[in-house]
């Protein structure tokens, strides 16, 4: 290895600077959760905490139920997810496999609703999930996000790179579409199907807007609501309140440790599309 | 031998040809029938999301702006443009439009360039590379709800540690968030930092993309780091730059969560943005028509400012 010049050692001690910049709040997080409640609304305040109180990560399930809302969360997340990569996938073969009469209309009908902002649909949804009586549960949270143009189209670009003669082979065979389907192009397009199960269990659990809309019990709150609920309890301990938010963050921190591959190459390639 | 010749003959002779024809025809016209059944059962389940949760509710905004609602949703009255004309005079549609549009100048800019300047400061890193990665992309995984939660900490007017870390450089405290000259500023501040790690994702992957073989040749032909920053990145990054700069502006006119949180709108609606005021119209005053009235327009101004970019900007877009 070269000696470290002049320039370089600039270089890293800017990086460095900004690396903590960018780490501060979640360091600060962490640093508020193992603090006695004394420390955590002590002036000045402390900058490093002076002790290690791991009894905070016990004690917020009893100001909070954590536990209801992260378990929700993933309930919901996860049934998006596997919602999303059913039906994304099967529309996405027969856009990239099949020729079927109204298919260009069709595909723009779906790339038009990249188009939408998701705002704009807001209102008649709520009415919509309140006449069907699905306020405050599952469902509510649920079904209105079980399709995808984004991840419609993402698998469609993957599945259109299969070679052609793959199918050829498969049908001399007699393998028919849902065989096809089923047995060859799914097992094939793993990366693409986990980039878009990252993708969307990912915007899930972040999701704040439509949960807020649609939940109002504390059993049926998701993580964002319900931490963010926190900062209205009068007289709330502020270390309670950050080791909650420290066990909701880890998730999506082990997320990006391991998943961070998976994420860059859905962004690319939703970066291509644009 | 003379079976094959039999039917060749036969072929010849005309009439079973047809009814071969007809049969292929036939079975190829059943096929194709069976293709299209399958496939719009393939198609049928996003559809049928599509048509309740995304074009029905369009259509019923438009209805829904035409009409006034009594408080349970119900639609009371048609009231014509009485909706849109409210919105425009009230000043309501101005001042979201005015908070928006300062909103995103003062993130979609600062945003992107940091993004930049560290995308391509860790892009030739030898050592350290992964560990700059993970810091200057964790901001990604971190949803707005719970960013917003520790920011309102540190934005904190007397117990939070910007205000003491000023405090320690000798600098006045800064009424953060209840000040309307600083509100706006503040959440920016908050949005860029939340918006760093998707930008310095994509800019990077944009960066990885581009051989290196063109800088060393630019470099023996003794072109310095600006310059081959102007004629190598900035048109080879371009594509992905521009949609780094789509995507942010649209997100930048769909921010609710932060604003919810941190001011919710205030103080004296400075930091009112486009959501924010229609959440607030439909689901605080329970206005549902005066709220689906905004978000109609809300399209209308991203659908323009998308359009404005395809027609205007992607042209100095240098696509490969």
């Amino acid at each position: 290895m070269k000696k470290l010049t002049a320039g370089q050692a600039a270089l890293y001690i800017a990086l460095a600077i900004m690396a903590v910049l960018v780490l501060y709040p979640v360091i600060y997080t962490f640093f508020m959760a193992v603090m006695t409640p004394a420390q955590a609304s002590a002036y000045p305040p402390y900058i490093v905490p002076h002790s290690l109180n791991l009894a905070n990560f016990i004690q917020v399930f009893d100001l909070v139920p954590v536990g209801t809302f992260v378990g929700n969360t993933f309930l919901v997340s996860a049934i998006v997810m596997i919602g999303q990569l059913v039906t994304a996938s099967m529309a996405a073969y027969a856009f990239a496999k099949m020729e079927f009469k109204g298919k260009a209309l069709m595909f723009s009908l779906f790339v038009s609703t990249m188009m939408i902002p998701w705002e704009v649909a807001m209102i008649p949804n709520y009415l919509v999930i309140r006449n069907l009586n699905w306020l405050d549960t599952y469902q509510g949270l649920i079904v209105p996000f079980l399709a995808t143009a984004f991840g419609t189209f993402l698998l469609r670009q993957f599945f259109l790179q299969l070679p052609k003669e793959l199918f050829e082979a498969a049908k001399v065979d007699g393998c028919g579409h849902i065989r096809y389907f089923l047995f060859h192009v799914l097992p094939l397009s793993r990366p693409a199907l986990g980039t878009l199960a990252v993708y969307s269990f990912l915007n899930m659990y972040n999701s704040y807007l439509w949960p807020l809309l649609i939940t109002n019990s504390d059993k049926m709150r998701t993580v964002q609501i319900g931490i963010s609920m926190l900062q209205y309890q009068e007289s709330t301990s502020w270390n309670l309140v950050f080791a909650g938010i420290s066990i909701v963050i880890l998730p999506s921190l082990l997320l990006l440790v391991f998943g961070l591959k998976q994420l860059v190459r859905g962004m690319a390639a939703g970066a291509l599309k644009g | 031998m003379s079976e094959l010749d039999n039917q060749l003959s036969l072929a010849i002779h005309g009439k079973p040809t047809a009814a071969v024809t007809y049969n292929r025809t036939a079975s190829l016209k059943k096929m194709r029938f069976r293709e299209n059944v399958l496939a719009y059962t393939f198609l049928a389940p996003s559809l049928f999301l599509f048509a309740i949760f995304l074009f029905y509710p369009i259509l019923k905004s438009v209805y829904l702006s035409l009409h006034s609602t009594d408080p349970t949703g119900q639609v009371a009255a048609y009231v014509g443009l009485d909706n849109f004309k409210e919105l425009f005079s009230s000043g309501l549609f101005w001042n979201g439009m005015k908070v928006t549009a300062m909103f995103s100048l003062l993130t979609v800019p600062t945003s992107i360039l940091l993004a930049l300047l560290l995308a391509a400061l860790t892009h030739n890193l030898r050592w350290g590379k992964r560990g700059f990665q993970f810091a200057f992309s964790l901001p990604l995984v971190l949803a707005v709800g719970t960013s917003s939660i520790i920011w309102k900490f540190l934005f904190h007017p007397s117990l939070g540690m910007l205000n003491y870390f000023l405090g320690l450089a000798g600098v006045a405290p800064i009424p953060w968030l209840v000040s309307p000259e600083w509100a706006l500023l503040s959440v920016s501040l908050m949005t860029v930092w939340m918006n760093l790690g998707f930008n310095y994702i994509i800019l990077s992957s944009g960066l990885q993309g581009i051989p290196d073989e063109l800088y060393e040749s630019a470099k023996i032909d003794g072109a310095g780091a600006v310059t081959m920053f102007r004629i190598i990145t900035m048109p080879l990054l371009s594509p992905t730059l521009f949609f780094v700069v789509l995507v942010s502006i649209i997100s930048a006119f769909q921010s609710f969560g932060q604003i919810n949180i941190l001011t919710s709108g205030g103080p004296m609606d400075s930091t009112s943005v486009f959501v924010f005021s229609i959440f607030q119209e439909s689901f605080i005053n329970f206005r549902f028509g005066a709220g689906s009235t905004q978000a109609l327009m809300l399209f209308l101004v991203i659908l323009l400012l998308t359009y404005i970019q395809f027609k205007w900007v992607e042209r100095k877009v240098h696509y490969q």
